[in-house]
């Protein structure tokens, strides 16, 4: 038993699931029926966990792409933007036609918005792998220009779909019990451990990671695994596009993906990767956002408005991270040391 | 020489001919963004209304932050623009701003919302919509409504439950629909034996965040709202969907009432979603640039010049939507 609690304490996702459980505790505690979950009449699951795992589904899946980003010492700050443009690309292509007929058919729609995804990876990959520059600076442009790519392709209009099919992503496909988008980020992550386990590229990945020369001189294609990672990247935001147009039905260029790359990007540290590269942690990633996502809804729960949410949330991440940092775990050991050894003279002097 | 010398002056009369024939105004138009179908219906028509007076209109987009659009007010400052119109993002912070522009003597004009100066004579005029006036029609219909349908509470209790979806914090119409409906309520001598306010909180006038707070308001209530209040049709879409996704009709389980009138929410009425919008109208591009030229020539012009709006019910929805220009 000790053993196990010992084995549990020092693996790297003890820290990250602490986080989400002691959140949930205090929803549990604080808000009424915050776990009830109930089957509507159509079939589909309704209560405020489904609502954190599906609004966690976008997030999830970008930060799977962004971890490998991040395990490659890079970083991928154009996700947000590219979320944008993934959804104005689809509702584009949808029409806003109020009798509901697309103007294109819907398959055609999903795979032009993940090529769009892909085709901003390329782009980021391109700066990043070939022309060598920074990774933060290479993505800044697309993070700019993105949503004024998007502006342009919607007009500045918010297009509303009417076609229905284009809800079931956002939302659940007749007679499927679970959100769809849910369903699409468990695929992700399979295929994401697929990758992890079962071929050598997440090796590779931390090798890029911890130090691209060592990893060039080992026989590894450097710019190829770098290109690699940012177009899954902008493959992982094609997608996340697809749900959170969905979600609302429409193109939302101001809106769409806002801010979603710092959070990709918490959702990653949260887990215990660490920004510099190297090793990395999907557990820990897809814990991360399911604690980012649980933060929004238990401050809608308790009544914080969504003006103040930032606020309180910075609170409780700066908390989450001071927690989980070396030094904190450091002066955490040497006061546990200090007390031990206090209690050990007492027990001595007492005997 | 003479050829060179000939070609100068002839030159030099067209340009000071041109110059003299197009004294054609320039206007800086600070917008706030395109968070919605209505404020791209708002922009157009001031882009419109820009050509139909034959003004180079110097259009800037601020992305829904004040920092652009406190920059664009400078870029047009710098540019000598005749006058400045401005959408305020926020009603607070515009102080320092707009005393550079007086000093540099370009009249502004704000349109659309509103927004507090310690010196009112910063800006000339305010055009736009009464917010204000709009939460007390709000209040008004619902009243009617539900006095003329008999709507009983779905909880069995005494009080009919509001929820608020407000606007983004610290905006004018934000403060306005809020106040003009509260105040209202509390007018009303039976206002607080009718209504109880259940919940009220910021959707951001947002589609997206609308539909996540409407989310949690059902989570905690489901079965205790009777009626919704959204500040700005597009978070009623929002919230119509959550709605949907909860098992409850939206305009017959919770009766819905929100602030613009764009389209979006007529088609929602239409199909029997929504139950009314009172309308903010965004086509405020001729009374701006008719204020405009007045301020111009020396004229004055009073200090609030507001565009005329009225209540779209339900029943309206299909005959009023294809005169709709929003």
């Amino acid at each position: 038993m000790e053993n196990l609690v010992k084995k549990f304490t020092s693996s790297s996702l003890a820290l990250p699931l602490v986080a989400l459980v002691i959140l949930l505790l205090f929803n549990a505690f604080f808000v009424n029926d915050f776990f009830k979950i109930e089957v509507m009449d159509n079939g589909n699951l309704y209560g405020r966990p489904i609502d954190i795992l599906y609004r966690a589904s976008s997030l999830i899946i970008l930060a799977l792409g962004m971890t490998f980003v991040i395990a490659t010492g890079g970083i991928d700050i154009s996700v947000g933007a590219v979320v944008a443009i993934s959804s104005a690309t689809c509702c584009v292509m949808l029409g806003g036609d109020i009798s509901g007929v697309p103007h294109h058919p819907f398959f055609i729609a999903i795979i032009a918005s993940l090529c769009v995804g892909v085709l901003a990876g390329i782009w980021n990959g391109t700066l990043v792998a070939k022309f060598k520059i920074q990774a933060m600076v290479a993505t800044l442009i697309l993070m700019t220009a993105g949503r004024g790519i998007a502006q342009l392709m919607t007009d500045g209009q918010i297009i509303t779909v009417y076609y229905k099919p284009f809800a079931y992503i956002g939302g659940n496909i007749p007679g499927i019990a679970l959100p769809t988008a849910m369903i699409i980020a468990l695929l992700m992550i399979c295929l994401v451990l697929f990758l992890d386990k079962k071929t050598s590229i997440g090796l590779m990945i931390q090798s890029v990671g911890i130090n691209a020369n060592a990893a060039r001189y080992a026989g590894i294609k450097v710019t190829a695994v770098l290109f690699a990672v940012y177009i899954f990247s902008g493959f992982c935001a094609g997608t996340a596009g697809l749900i959170e147009g969905s979600l609302i039905r429409a193109a939302d260029a101001n809106n769409a993906g806002l801010n979603m790359e710092m959070d990709a990007i918490l959702a990653v540290t949260l887990g215990g990767t660490l920004m510099v590269g190297g090793r990395y942690y999907i557990g820990g990633t897809i814990i991360g956002a399911i604690t980012i996502q649980t933060l929004t809804t238990t401050m809608y729960a308790i009544g914080v408005s969504s003006d103040r949410l930032p606020a309180v949330k910075a609170v409780v991440i700066l908390m989450i991270i001071v927690f989980q940092s070396e030094k904190f775990k450091e002066m955490y050991r040497n006061y546990k040391l200090k007390h031990q050894n206090n209690g050990g003279s007492k027990e001595a002097s007492n005997a | 020489m003479k050829l060179v010398k000939a070609v100068l002056a002839a030159s030099i009369a067209a340009v000071i001919a041109t110059s003299a024939q197009a004294k054609q105004l320039t206007i800086g138009f600070s917008q706030i963004g395109a968070e919605s179908e209505w404020r791209t219906a708002n922009t157009n028509d001031v882009k419109e209304a820009a050509k139909a007076h034959n003004v180079d209109l110097k259009f800037s987009d601020a992305q829904q932050k004040q920092e652009n659009q406190i920059k664009a007010i400078r870029t047009f400052i710098a540019q000598k623009v005749d006058l400045i119109g401005l959408v305020p993002i926020v009603a607070t912070g515009w102080d320092n701003i707009l005393r550079e522009a007086k000093r540099a003597k370009i009249p502004v004009l704000i349109v659309d919302r509103d927004l507090s100066v310690q010196d009112p004579s910063l800006y000339v005029a305010k055009i736009g919509t009464d917010s204000y006036a709009e939460g007390q029609k709000v209040y008004k219909w619902i009243d009617e409504y539900v006095k003329a349908n008999n709507v009983k509470p779905r909880n069995g209790g005494d009080k009919l439950n509001i929820v608020i979806l407000e606007g983004t914090v610290g905006a004018s119409a934000t403060t306005g629909r809020g106040n003009g409906f509260n105040d209202a309520l509390k007018d009303d001598p039976d206002g607080a034996k009718k209504f109880n306010i259940l919940a009220s909180q910021t959707g951001d006038f947002t589609r997206q965040k609308g539909q996540e707070v409407m989310e949690s308001f059902l989570k905690s209530d489901r079965d205790n709202i009777d009626i919704l209040f959204a500040m700005n049709d597009d978070m009623a879409l929002g919230a119509i969907q959550a709605i949907e996704a909860a098992g409850l009709k939206p305009s017959k389980d919770i009766i819905i009432v929100s602030v613009d009138g764009v389209k979006g929410i007529f088609q929602a009425m239409i199909d029997g979603k929504a139950n009314a919008t009172v309308e903010c109208n965004p086509l405020q591009g001729e009374l701006f640039f008719q204020t405009a030229e007045k301020v111009l020539k020396g004229e004055s012009v009073p200090k609030s010049v507001f565009v005329e709006e009225g209540v779209y019910t339900a029943d309206q929805a299909a005959e009023v939507f294809p005169s709709r220009k929003y």
